[in-house]
């Protein structure tokens, strides 16, 4: 019995070392939880506040010397009636609808095959789920080469199949491509998330179910549009849920493959913002931007798990 | 289980579907397949088009990747000693020579110390707050498991202003520690989450009787919950360390120099008249490469990483 806290206890007179002995379950549960909420209020609550204060200013941080003064609410009606915000907020709404949908559509019909059990499903599971694990900003600009004009992959590969020549067009250039670009990658990357999850939603069904569907003759169509979709609905809901907040925040990723060009064609809120704050400077009115965007995800979000949570109780 | 079962698919449609998958695993891999192979080309070969499937290996791209260098005038470069080493013979190949190490290492070894330490303390922070969610009433229990979740929800720019403001105030502006604690700030979310479940999962009967036989708290934590908690507190450590591997927004807007990653780094590779393809595509590799083997690793608990302990198989 040598450890740290016998040592601690030994080394530690009696009336002090039976109150560390003794703590109570409830100071214990307190000691556990401080730290982790002392971090959160110090990185995230309180700079937090520090933005909702910035947002009715219109502080700059590259001129920390310059007055401060306070706007009131002009940030927020200068964005709200902007016609480029309105712009980069349907760019992302068309960003996040494709790539939800794509990703829903390939990846529950990749989990519907695996769910076949073939030989060899788990190792194929394995690899298809690499893309979803490696850095989105890696990622990004590794395929801004695959999309090189003339001399990429994706270019070659269409011009191999389609016999569109691989000069006539350009991935990332002007020509109306990029937009469907940036959402190929993005579904390359995370079509195997959803698939996960739906798989583990598949599996979830007990072989009952369909045992009583056979024996009531019903077809397996039927089986699967009363029994398949309803059951894998929650966790389907579940993928899109997760995959609709992270694709809202989308930066590293699209901000290598395109930067949110050519022209805007690919200004996603968050790559604006990132120009308002750190290339335009312009603090406070950024501030309120973000304020915008957070309340915007977080009402979506809370709309979206009463839907959820109504859909699971049925 | 019978022979013949109504819900076991038949044989066409299992070979059908493996064909099926089989093919989408290909096309899906093609991409991380080139990446690695342009990593093995040399420079001319890899903007070839059409683009070359067969060519011959080169290692010029991960000498790139670490070193840089310069061209020398035809009469200087005339008049040098012969290559020493095999490196020096790949870039006087291409008229070259080494000035000096790249800054590729530097940044890895900042991934490698940033993605270490904050895991280390998300993990450290995470399990006891996780232990205290799991066995004890602590007051406002589902809002404060709530307000840790919803901290992920902030786009990382928006998070970025403040903490940009505030490290510029408290000197932790491009330090190893404001990045630490930056993503441990951010990896709690999912540690508490993910542990919480894994601890939830631990018969509270074991401890129980670690107390009876006169165990304090402190004990029974540490010599019963812990190991029995080893293997999610692994899996864990995994995702957060893969998390703070990959994290791009917050390094390219709060590092510069000192403490900078390697993937703000990455593509700020190169080359001599465009960018240099086979060493961007070594960086690519060599940075990849540890997360596709923590992903096999991982693959049991894929599933529960990502989605917050949510979804459990």
């Amino acid at each position: 019995m040598t450890n740290p806290i016998d040592l601690a206890a030994r080394a530690t007179p009696a009336p002090v070392s039976r109150r560390i002995r003794g703590l109570s379950d409830r100071a214990i549960a307190w000691i556990f939880v401080a730290p982790t909420i002392f971090l959160l209020l110090a990185i995230n609550i309180f700079p937090l506040i520090w933005t909702v204060r910035l947002s009715f200013t219109n502080y700059a941080a590259n001129k920390p010397n310059a007055e401060v003064k306070w706007v009131g609410l002009r940030n927020y009606q200068r964005i709200l009636t902007d016609d480029g915000i309105w712009a980069t907020m349907q760019t992302t709404a068309h960003f996040l609808f494709w790539t939800l949908l794509l990703q829903v559509v390939i990846g529950f019909t990749l989990a519907w095959l695996i769910n076949r059990k073939f030989r060899g499903n788990d190792l194929l599971t394995t690899l298809i789920v690499i893309p979803m694990m490696l850095s989105p900003a890696v990622v990004g600009n590794f395929w801004t080469f695959l999309y090189q004009p003339q001399i990429g992959l994706v270019n070659y590969v269409v011009e191999l199949l389609t016999g569109t020549p691989a000069s006539s067009f350009s991935m990332l250039g002007p020509g109306g491509l990029a937009p469907w670009s940036i959402i190929i990658v993005d579904t390359w990357m995370w079509t195997p998330f959803v698939m996960l999850i739906c798989l583990a939603g598949l599996r979830s069904i007990p072989d009952y179910i369909y045992e009583a569907a056979e024996v009531d003759r019903a077809s397996k169509w039927r089986q699967f549009w009363t029994i398949t979709v309803p059951m894998v609905l929650p966790f389907l809901m579940l993928a899109v849920l997760f995959r609709g907040i992270e694709n809202f925040k989308m930066f590293d990723m699209v901000a290598l493959l395109t930067g949110g060009g050519p022209g805007n064609e690919t200004l996603l809120t968050s790559i604006d913002l990132k120009r308002e704050a750190f290339e335009k400077w312009r603090t406070g009115y950024s501030s309120a931007y973000a304020i915008i965007l957070f309340v915007t995800v977080f009402g979506l979000a809370s709309i979206y798990v009463k839907a959820l949570n109504k859909v699971k109780e049925r | 289980m019978s022979a013949w079962s109504v819900t076991e698919p038949s044989k066409l449609s299992k070979w059908a579907a493996g064909l099926l998958v089989t093919f989408y695993t290909i096309v899906t891999l093609l991409p991380l397949v080139w990446i690695i192979s342009t990593g093995f080309k040399s420079g001319p070969d890899s903007i070839s088009y059409p683009p070359k499937v067969l060519f011959e290996p080169s290692l010029e791209g991960y000498v790139n990747l670490f070193t840089t260098r310069t061209r020398l005038g035809a009469e200087e470069f005339a008049a040098l000693p012969p290559p020493e080493t095999w490196y020096d013979r790949i870039v006087r190949g291409s008229g070259m020579v080494i000035a000096g190490p790249s800054r590729f290492g530097e940044r890895f070894l900042n991934s490698v110390i940033i993605g270490f330490s904050s895991t280390a303390l998300s993990i450290f922070l995470g399990t006891l707050a996780a232990y205290a969610f799991s066995r004890f009433k602590v007051p406002l229990k589902d809002d404060l498991l709530f307000f840790i979740l919803s901290t992920r929800m902030m786009p990382p720019i928006a998070v970025a202003i403040p903490i940009y403001l505030m490290y510029r105030e408290l000197g932790l502006s491009d330090t190893h520690l404001g990045m630490i604690l930056l993503y441990t700030a951010v990896n709690i979310s999912l540690a508490v989450w993910l542990l919480k479940g894994f601890i939830d999962e631990i018969p509270r009967e074991y401890e129980e009787a670690a107390l009876i036989d006169g165990y304090t708290r402190f004990q029974a934590f540490r010599k019963v919950v812990l190991p029995q908690a080893a293997t999610g507190i692994a899996s864990t450590a995994i995702f957060c360390l893969i998390f703070a591997w990959n994290e791009y927004a917050f390094a390219v807007l709060l590092t510069s120099g000192n403490a900078q990653t390697a993937p703000p780094f990455i593509p700020t590779i190169i080359g001599v008249g465009g960018q240099d393809w086979p060493a961007v595509a070594a960086g690519a590799t060599v940075f990849l490469l540890p997360v596709m083997v923590f992903t096999i690793l991982l693959r049991k608990h894929l599933l529960r990483g990502i989605t917050f302990g949510a979804v459990r198989k």
